[in-house]
């Protein structure tokens, strides 16, 4: 039984890698500017950075005997992962001229050369922060919600108003923190623990209330991370004059900035975003809106 | 009576210190001579540090992104406001560190075989507490405490944060006492007992009063310690004022809110530390002066 199990599963792996083979190449053929005036940190290859853990649904699978948790980013599964091949095929790296490299968040930032070409890690754009690194164009629009314990007070508030009596959590870094200090403007101090896995154990401890993230990344929170959560809504995504979105961080003045735009712009002309998303964000679309 | 001999010993510390003082500038030859080149050298020193730091290709990214005098501006009121917490963290603590910890040092320096396993107990104590990184038992107690989920447990993670540094520090102060304690020669204790007072009269009226006495500089060096590590509770979410820098650090990706929060905890660690030296300096005119402490 578990040699059939065996069998099929190398023969999925099989078909897998033909297809992303084919579609690499594929891919390759229309590359929208050549390798020449993209320079990288290492010559001929593209290194992409991430966080370690990389986590669902933004990465997916492979990772035994990986230096990577929860999931290998080089997988090309996931939706951030699959996005990262995408822009690197456009820009005339195949699959195999690709590495992964993780940066933590922090890392991301600071100043001095970077040991990454560009770093995809759901890093929302913000004004203050492009002062500092280049963005590129969203390659995701998100939307904030909140996570909330089945069966708690705060699992029948309907509205934004109805939230702020409540003890509330976000991920250090993450423009959830920002959403609940500016648009929620919760009575008690919110609690913004370092990490995502600290986070959810806030959660999941009742320590907090609720535990504002990014939607995707809230489906995976009650599906995986906190047994007995659910999604209480989502929140508009009208903060300020921009919409709150994700984009691949470059240092800044990064000439290569221009590649990875001219890509996003042709992978979302083409349909191919919105068809990755289908693909690994599907779930992430139907939660009430609270106002 | 009194004062001329404090004023002697006044003198004596001056004139001690101040010959200190000399010899350190003076180790080669004519004094004058000496003051100068300490003086040059020390110029030539710091203006090539700063030349050198100035100079380096990535000093304006540096400068702007962790000397940058408008964010400075910006985060310092809210990375003070979160400060407050830091003090009402490491407040609460000491007071129930030096409690506990003397505690832990009486319980050691228990005599007889009767009460090996207490003595036992305050060592392993020591041991384990001293050795388990200060990050980790926070991390496992706010986290871990609180996931019993036994409604009568606090679930406050600035309350687990506390508990923690308790635990931590309780240990190295216990250790300080117990330095203390056995400074004092043994013949103080076995006049005591002479005298017919009890094991227990004798260590709360002979010698603990000497002892806690001798060690309050370096309990006060462990206090700064405990100033500074209450910045770790802020990896649960409480937002102290390092936490409070690092979400402003985040949000604009300036580190110059490290800088504010630096400068609040030298602000208050620089006045300690000083009168730390103040207490020295004030124990040792004492006992210049001829025991009348």
């Amino acid at each position: 039984m578990r040699k059939r199990i065996l069998l099929l599963a190398s023969l999925v792996a099989a078909l897998a890698a033909i297809g992303a083979f084919a579609s690499a190449q594929h891919a390759a053929a229309r590359v929208v500017a050549s390798v020449a005036s993209c320079p990288t940190v290492k010559a001929g290859q593209l290194t992409i950075g991430t966080d370690n853990p990389a986590y669902p649904p933004w990465y997916a699978g492979g990772t035994h005997g990986s230096k990577w948790k929860i999931n290998d980013p080089s997988t090309g599964k996931g939706y951030e992962s699959a996005v990262a091949y995408a822009i690197a095929a456009k820009i005339g790296y195949a699959r195999t001229k690709v590495s992964w490299t993780y940066v933590p968040f922090n890392k991301a930032f600071a100043p001095g050369s970077k040991s990454f070409d560009f770093d995809i890690n759901q890093i929302s754009y913000t004004p203050a922060r492009a002062k500092v690194v280049t963005f590129s164009k969203s390659y995701y629009d998100v939307n904030q919600a909140i996570v909330v314990n089945k069966g708690t007070k705060i699992a029948s508030v309907r509205s934004i108003a109805g939230l702020r009596s409540y003890k509330l959590g976000a991920q250090l870094g993450t423009t959830s923190y920002q959403f609940i200090k500016s648009r929620i403007k919760p009575s008690q101090t919110p609690s913004v623990p370092s990490s995502n896995a600290a986070a959810v154990l806030l959660l999941k401890n009742k320590q907090i209330d609720g535990l504002v993230v990014d939607l995707p990344t809230a489906f995976y929170v009650t599906a995986a991370q906190v047994p007995n959560s659910k999604i209480l809504g989502q929140f508009e995504n009208t903060a300020g004059q921009t919409t709150d979105h994700f984009g691949v961080v470059l240092q800044k003045g990064n000439p290569l900035a221009a590649c990875v735009n001219k890509a996003i712009t042709t992978l979302r002309a083409n349909g191919t975003l919105k068809k990755l998303q289908q693909t690994w964000l599907a779930k992430a679309t139907g939660a009430p809106i609270l106002k | 009576m009194a004062g001329e001999s404090d004023r002697r010993a006044d003198l004596e510390v001056d004139r001690a210190r101040g010959s200190r003082l000399v010899s350190s500038l003076r180790s080669g030859g004519d004094s004058r001579r000496s003051v100068a080149i300490a003086l040059l050298s020390t110029v030539v020193f710091f203006v090539a540090v700063g030349v050198a730091i100035t100079h380096a290709p990535g000093w304006p990214e540096v400068r702007s992104q962790f000397f940058n005098w408008g964010e400075f501006k910006a985060t310092f009121p809210e990375v003070a406001r979160a400060f407050l917490l830091n003090v009402k963290i490491f407040s609460i603590a000491e007071v129930l560190i030096l409690a506990f910890a003397l505690f832990l040092a009486v319980l050691r320096s228990l005599p007889g075989p009767v009460f090996f396993p207490l003595r036992m107990l305050a060592i392993v104590y020591a041991d384990l507490f001293r050795g388990i990184p200060t990050i980790l038992v926070i991390a496992m107690l706010g986290f871990g405490a609180p996931a019993l989920g036994l409604s009568y447990i606090p679930k406050s993670v600035t309350f687990w944060g506390i508990v923690s540094l308790v635990l931590i520090y309780s240990a190295y102060v216990s250790e300080v006492y117990r330095a203390g304690i056995e400074s004092i020669h043994p013949s103080q204790e076995a006049a005591a007992r002479s005298l017919g007072l009890s094991h227990g009269q004798t260590l709360r009226r002979v010698i603990l009063p000497q002892a806690v006495r001798r060690v309050i500089p370096p309990l006060l060096n462990d206090f700064i310690g405990l100033q500074k590590d209450t910045a770790l509770v802020g990896t649960l979410g409480a937002i102290e004022a390092f936490q409070q820098s690092q979400i402003d650090t985040n949000a604009t990706f300036n580190f110059t809110a490290y800088l504010s929060a630096a400068v609040l905890f030298v602000a208050i660690t620089i006045p300690l530390a000083r009168f730390t030296d103040w207490l020295i300096l004030r124990d040792r005119r004492r006992r210049v002066a001829g025991g009348t402490a």
